[in-house]
């Protein structure tokens, strides 16, 4: 460059900033396609994005899941025995064990086709909203305390004393309609908050690890409502031996949405306000931004001036306070007629899983909580229709975080273009690289 | 606050040897706590009349007396001695010195010592089993072990694993089908041990090669385990109880002499091979990791993956067998769920196990002696609630049930505080 004329620069630039782009057209010819059509840039944009991913992780979790329906349906096995003699039977056997169960499935959740007009129809999407509605919550939780770098699995804890708290103020005050509501949940909002805080507060003050904390505030909390159940004047139903509480009175339970003929509570549109205020929180507030530079680089965040400390607070009773919206919206919306140890179902676990699927943002975990909700409703469904037991669920859900979250996989399995992978077949990712080392 | 700075400084006129000197007063204020807590059971809520503690069962051949404590005066005596230890570690602390651990034990031992005297002398029975109480602790502590020692091999070489429960199901799982359908425990066992090594190939392939969160994958692994297992269950196990659910048990082996030792014997030497097997893998796991190149190689891959490398360690593939063993070992530990102690499969059995486990990595500082500790606390004090339970304990059990757990809290938060794991545990190596 410096041997060059003065005059020279501009076109050496010039010739510098045309070389580049030349690159891949010369090298272009060696694959076998040689311009790149609009269509296969179409294709190769919709092959490497995220949205493709996400679709076939979901396919092919369904794909396990209708495996392990096939395999262990009883027809099939029947079917089976004779198979080198009529294949045809077990090929039948195995369409009808997994689309009766997927079909169920379908009806469950979403749209049931053997109902006669759209109001009973559409019944299914409702329940998936209900079953949706404290996984949203609860989500919202386990994600933001991830976000600060704390991993609350104490979602069953919170869950439970939140619903203890709500059911306690909602069955035993008598209060006029709307206080009585709000009033219930704010102190399950607040015991759900206090139950994670003590966590928050011993990692901040201590630095006890919130796992073992968390893990250990499950166990003292269900030992702790169990024991309130069954001791008259606490939460048991007064004249009962069992372990069950009186239901809760009319003026505190959630109003219903659409109708008495749909179980849709208000608890869903708390979820979903729930769901802007956390994305306020996180992505728009001071607060939010501390939150996240913490979770980010905690030792950074210190130097910055940011009290890491009262963060860990002040997220763990964020998180609590809406793993309790979850356990309230069990019990004034769901489950109004008295409750037991068993309430939080759960949830607090299920959380975990959704706050992963979705990303730890609000949005996504709005979206995740609803899928859950539709494989719930879904699978009760299939349970009670074709026998499949509702565990299959599970698997199929777990599959769908796994294969989300690893995206070579998803890509190798279908044989898809890594992304950033041009038609000039770039260098390897760095997955390959490492393997390859 | 009442909790003094941790880490004093060398003030810089003093010369720069000077030793460094931790002072914290957390153990102070956990014994002050648990001596008010103490205080408060035993004037509020007194228990006249005597504990009885048998030291021998019934088949021993040396047969010892059984101990009589009177409860007022054991109160009155623990209560003390809690007081007495309580203003020695805060002298300890005041004179600028560390509390050592034989303090923090021999309080736990007064007060547990203290606590028991006071909860059988008011329980319907006034008799309480020492041999049963403590072949209970080990029993339900052998699984929580194992977990533990999976845990601290996986978090050593740098992978979290969170999927300890998710290995110990699989191994529960597969032990009662092998071990039913071949007629043959150790077959059972060694099955267990391959069902943990395939739970762990998934952590270790979405881990080190696909760069997954792995505390992610740990908790996915679980769900996917347990629904596994439980939809098999439903499906196949079920219906079927009599061909693959219902597996021979391991026999007890007594062993020769140790057998014989008052309390000690029954307890640790007349056992199943999964409890010699434990024992085996404790020593070998302390041992592998701290005395044998294995183990030096392992917690570098964990400490500092690039200065590894950089000697010429291969991590991924370090950290992939390791993760691996974790599993197999956990595997064995959820083969004493079905061969050891139920003797068949259930939904979901392992309750919970594996995260006890992980609390008792992390209790016991990625050490695996400590761990190992740790576990036998967690079980001892399930079984104390379940003897408690048996001969009528004068507390409502779920407070029984809920000491564990409070009594961890309290320790993790007093005398633990803030630990420190392998550096580069949870994250992903990527060679650049």
């Amino acid at each position: 460059m410096t041997t060059q004329s003065p005059n020279d620069p501009d076109v050496a630039v010039e010739t510098g900033s045309q070389v580049p782009p030349a690159e891949p057209v010369t090298r272009q010819p060696e694959p076998d396609v040689e311009p790149e059509s609009r269509w296969h840039r179409a294709f190769r944009e919709i092959a490497t994005g995220n949205a493709i991913i996400s679709v076939l992780a979901v396919l092919l979790a369904l794909l396990v899941g209708a495996i392990m329906i096939a395999f262990t349906d009883e027809r099939v096995q029947e079917a089976s025995v004779y198979f080198f003699a009529r294949p045809g039977d077990t090929f039948i056997a195995i369409w009808e064990s997994v689309s009766g169960a997927y079909s169920a499935f379908f009806q469950g959740s979403i749209y049931n086709f053997r109902r006669p007009d759209f109001a009973t129809g559409i019944r299914p999407l409702t329940e998936t909203l209900t079953f949706a509605t404290p996984l949203i919550a609860a989500g919202l939780g386990v994600a933001l305390a991830f976000r600060v770098g704390m991993f609350n699995i104490g979602g069953r804890g919170q869950m439970l004393m939140a619903s203890a708290a709500a059911g306690w103020v909602a069955f035993s005050f008598d209060l006029p309609w709307g206080v009585h509501m709000l009033v219930a949940l704010l102190a399950g909002l607040l015991a759900g908050a206090l139950w994670a805080g003590i966590a928050g507060l011993l990692k901040a003050r201590t630095g006890a690890h919130e796992v073992i904390v968390t893990i250990m505030l499950n166990y003292v909390a269900l030992y702790l409502v169990t024991w309130m159940l069954r001791t008259p004047g606490l939460l048991q139903a007064p004249g009962s031996n069992n372990p069950k509480t009186p239901p809760m009175k009319d003026t505190a339970i959630f109003p219903e949405l659409l109708g008495p003929q749909y179980n849709l509570h208000f608890g869903f549109i708390l979820a979903i306000a729930a769901v802007v205020l956390v994305w306020w929180i996180l992505d728009r507030s001071a607060l939010g931004f501390q939150f996240r530079a913490v979770g980010e680089n905690p030792n950074a965040a210190r130097v910055a001036g940011i009290n890491v400390k009262s963060m860990y607070v002040y997220a763990m009773l964020i998180s609590g306070a809406l793993i309790g919206l979850a356990g309230v919206s069990q019990v004034l919306g769901t489950v109004t007629t008295g409750f037991s140890s068993g309430i939080d179902a759960g949830i607090g676990f299920d959380a975990i899983t959704v706050a992963l699927l979705g990303r730890s943002t609000p949005w996504g975990v709005l979206a995740a909580g609803i899928l859950f909700g539709a494989f719930k409703a879904g699978g009760f469904a299939m349970q009670a229709a074709e026998g499949v037991p509702i565990d299959i669920v599970l698997v199929v859900q777990s599959l769908i975080v796994l294969f989300i979250a690893a995206p070579p996989l998803v890509r190798a399995i279908f044989r898809l273009p890594a992304p950033g992978s041009g038609p000039r077949r770039a260098a390897p990712t760095t997955t390959k690289e490492v393997t390859a080392k | 606050m009442t909790i003094a700075p941790q880490h004093q400084a060398v003030s810089p006129q003093e010369p720069a040897l000077a030793k460094t000197v931790v002072v914290s007063w957390k153990a102070p204020i956990a014994f002050a706590v648990v001596t008010v807590l103490a205080a408060l059971l035993f004037l509020l809520a007194p228990h006249d009349g005597e504990a009885t503690f048998r030291v021998s069962a019934a088949g021993d051949a040396l047969q010892l007396p059984e101990i009589v404590l009177n409860a007022t005066v054991t109160a009155w005596v623990c209560l003390a001695l809690l007081t007495a230890l309580t203003v020695v570690s805060a002298l300890m602390v005041r004179a600028r010195r560390a509390v050592p651990i034989w303090l923090i034990v021999v309080f736990a031992v007064v007060f547990v010592l203290g606590f028991l005297t006071w909860a059988v002398a008011g329980a319907s029975t006034n008799v309480m089993p020492l041999a049963g109480l403590l072949a209970g602790a080990l029993s339900l502590s052998v699984p929580l072990i194992f977990g533990s020692l999976s845990g601290v091999i996986s978090e050593r070489v740098g992978v979290i694993n969170i999927a300890i429960e998710g290995q110990l199901l699989a191994g529960a799982f597969t032990s009662a089908v092998v071990a039913s359908s071949t007629g043959n425990p150790y077959l059972g066992l060694l099955a267990a041990g391959v069902a943990g090594v395939l739970v762990s190939f998934v952590l270790a392939a979405f881990a080190i090669k696909y760069f997954v969160d792995q505390v992610i994958v740990g908790v996915v692994l679980n769900v996917l385990v347990v629904g596994f297992t439980s939809f098999l269950y439903s499906q196949v196990l079920a219906p079927n109880a009599q061909a693959l659910n219902a597996p021979p048990r391991f026999d007890r082996i007594a062993i020769p002499f140790l057998s014989e030792i008052p309390i000690i014997g029954p307890t640790f030497f007349r056992q199943t091979i999964i409890v010699y097997l434990m024992y085996v893998a404790v020593a070998a796991v302390y041992i592998g990791l701290f005395h044998t190149k294995w183990g030096l190689r392992l917690r570098a891959v964990g400490e500092h993956p690039q200065a590894a490398d950089t000697v010429g360690i291969n991590v991924p593939r370090t950290r992939f067998w390791n993760v691996s063993l974790a599993g197999a070992i956990a595997g064995l530990g959820g083969a004493f769920f079905t061969l050891g102690a139920v003797g068949a499969f259930g939904k979901e059995m392992t309750a919970g196990a594996g995260f006890i486990a992980l609390a008792a990595v992390i209790f016991g500082q990625w050490d695996p002696i400590k761990a190992t500790l740790a576990a036998l606390l967690f079980g001892f004090a399930q079984s104390l609630q379940g003897q408690l339970g048996v001969i009528g304990s004068p507390v409502p059990s779920e407070f029984m049930l809920m000491l564990p757990y409070v009594v961890t809290i309290v320790a993790v938060a007093g005398f633990v505080g803030k630990v420190r794991g392998p550096a580069a545990a949870g994250k992903p190596y990527i060679k650049s």
